[in-house]
């Protein structure tokens, strides 16, 4: 059962690397009508993914002290993925917004990319200091664990970034497959807590 | 001994293919790579060295009047549309070709230019004789940011020219519905939007039906030798074909010494209303779906 919950946890972790970038990209052509595309478009955008990030690794990594578990680790999924509908839904009013307050398309883009992407970002960046102690058994194999982790999250990150830019864009809204990740990362956390309470009821009929 | 023959022909060949285009001048700007060419009497402003379709502007050094490139001259098409512009709005420089020629024409209209880099505004200056004056101004914005605060300052324009596509990359938010919705709104009554677009590639239809979507039908100026289509929209009446043989006519010997034969295009004029050339249940591009450089091969 260890075994295939270890499992499960990489796959979550791969696919908030997934979702992560595909969200980023995908910002780019949610500012674009409202602040262009130029560079610092993207300066804005990989600005914020990476502060927020880091705030991310942050909180996760203080979360992870107390009691950690697979339920409150597919609660975090289920967060980011309530925190990332806003995106599709509001993104349009908060841009028009700051386009009629802030004339420099620099600070526009930054303030709206802080407005749209700030907070589910910290949310999917929690994830991956949560993954590490939920996956380290012993100090000896803590690098190891780390390295897989980095691994598996940022194929996600490669995989999702590639996916999204050559296939997603053509097939789909740019809202569609907001919601799509949405839904996505929502699934996998309650997968992560339904397997969890399983799991627990498992000793019961041991 | 033959084969070296062989090899002198083709060297030779090289030789007398026509002579290398001397770089008069070459800078890396912000967002592409800048070149300016000299190639006998012909001066041209290239974004990349090694596509030969990449001209955006050329000019003949010894005829400046003259325009060179088909698609320069097809906008003109326009002018049968409307009478005297006064507010003309002009989205991708390139070399200032458009601009300069209205301005001779109209030395009374204001005509603002829009152009995203700042070095393609310095080149225009330095190398294609750009004119600029209290009424011809050039601002250094994205096109799709610039209609968004025109159409607050409710600015109207009789004459908009949409030409910020090179070749090679189409900016794709300033090809979708809701940017043509905000063009549309920025629009005098009676004027026009006249647009340099592509008349090759999956991309026609989508382009087609997505102007199509927001100023209903429109026209497309084409010549059969050329792949260049110029989309004439945002008319609500054509003038009668006898009004626009009259202007034809009046304008033949202004547009003349720009090598423009305005006769000879204006037969290359046809409406979508009789001719919708392109599949019904096209997807319209929109900010939402807007793959418009993988829709382009």
């Amino acid at each position: 059962m260890l075994n295939k919950t270890n499992a499960l946890i990489y796959l979550l972790a791969f696919s908030s690397g997934f979702s992560i970038m595909g969200i980023e990209l995908l910002g780019g052509r949610i500012l674009a009508p409202f602040f262009g595309s130029s560079v610092h478009i993207w300066g804005s955008i990989i600005t914020v993914f990476m502060l927020s990030l880091s705030f991310g690794y942050l909180l996760g990594g203080k979360l992870s002290i107390k009691q950690p578990s697979l339920t409150k680790y597919g609660l975090i999924f289920l967060v980011a993925s309530v925190m990332v509908l806003p995106i599709a839904l509001f993104a349009e009013p908060i841009m028009a917004f700051i386009f009629s307050h802030i004339e420099d398309s620099r600070y526009g883009s930054l303030i709206a990319s802080t407005a749209l992407f700030f907070i589910p970002t910290i949310i999917l960046g929690m994830i991956s200091p949560y993954s590490v102690r939920l996956l380290v058994t012993d100090s000896e194999h803590s690098g190891q664990v780390a390295g897989g982790l980095y691994f598996v999250s940022t194929l996600g990150s490669a995989l999702g970034t590639i996916i999204t830019s050559f296939y997603m864009v053509l097939a789909f809204d740019v809202n569609t497959i907001i919601i799509g990740f949405a839904s996505f990362i929502g699934c996998l956390g309650l997968l992560a807590i339904v397997v969890d309470s399983i799991a627990k009821k498992e000793p019961v009929y041991a | 001994m033959r084969n070296y023959f062989h090899l002198i022909a083709v060297l030779a060949l090289f030789a007398s293919a026509p002579t290398m285009a001397d770089i008069i001048h070459k800078e890396r700007s912000l967002y592409r790579n800048i070149l300016v060419e000299e190639n006998g009497d012909l001066r041209c402003l290239k974004f990349d060295e090694k596509t030969r379709k990449s001209s955006q502007s050329c000019m003949y050094i010894s005829k400046p009047k003259e325009l060179v490139f088909n698609y320069t001259k097809l906008t003109f098409a326009s002018l049968l549309m409307i009478e005297n512009p006064k507010n003309v709005l002009i989205i991708g420089l390139g070399g200032g070709t458009l601009s300069n020629v209205i301005h001779e024409l109209y030395p009374d209209a204001a005509i603002e230019n829009v152009e995203i880099d700042p070095a393609v505004i310095k080149v225009a200056r330095d190398y294609f004789d750009f004119i600029e004056t209290d009424n011809v101004t050039a601002k250094v914005q994205d096109g799709r940011i610039f209609i968004k605060r025109a159409a607050i300052k409710k600015a109207q324009y009789d004459w908009i020219i949409l030409d910020a596509f090179n070749g090679d990359y189409i900016p794709e938010h300033l090809l979708t519905k809701e940017f043509f919705t905000e063009i549309k709104s920025v629009l005098a009554p009676g004027g026009i939007v006249a647009a340099n677009t592509f008349s090759s590639s999956k991309l026609y239809q989508h382009e087609s039906a997505t102007y199509h979507a927001v100023f209903g039908d429109f026209i497309n100026v084409t010549t059969e030798k050329n792949s260049n289509r110029i989309i004439l929209a945002g008319f609500k009446n054509a003038p009668s074909q006898q009004i626009m043989a009259k202007r034809a006519e009046q304008l033949s010997p202004l547009l003349s010494p720009y090598n423009i034969d305005i006769k000879a295009i204006s037969q290359g004029m046809k409406s979508t209303h009789d001719n919708q050339d392109w599949p019904k249940d096209t997807k319209v591009l929109t900010d939402q779906y807007s793959p418009a450089n993988l829709l382009n091969f």
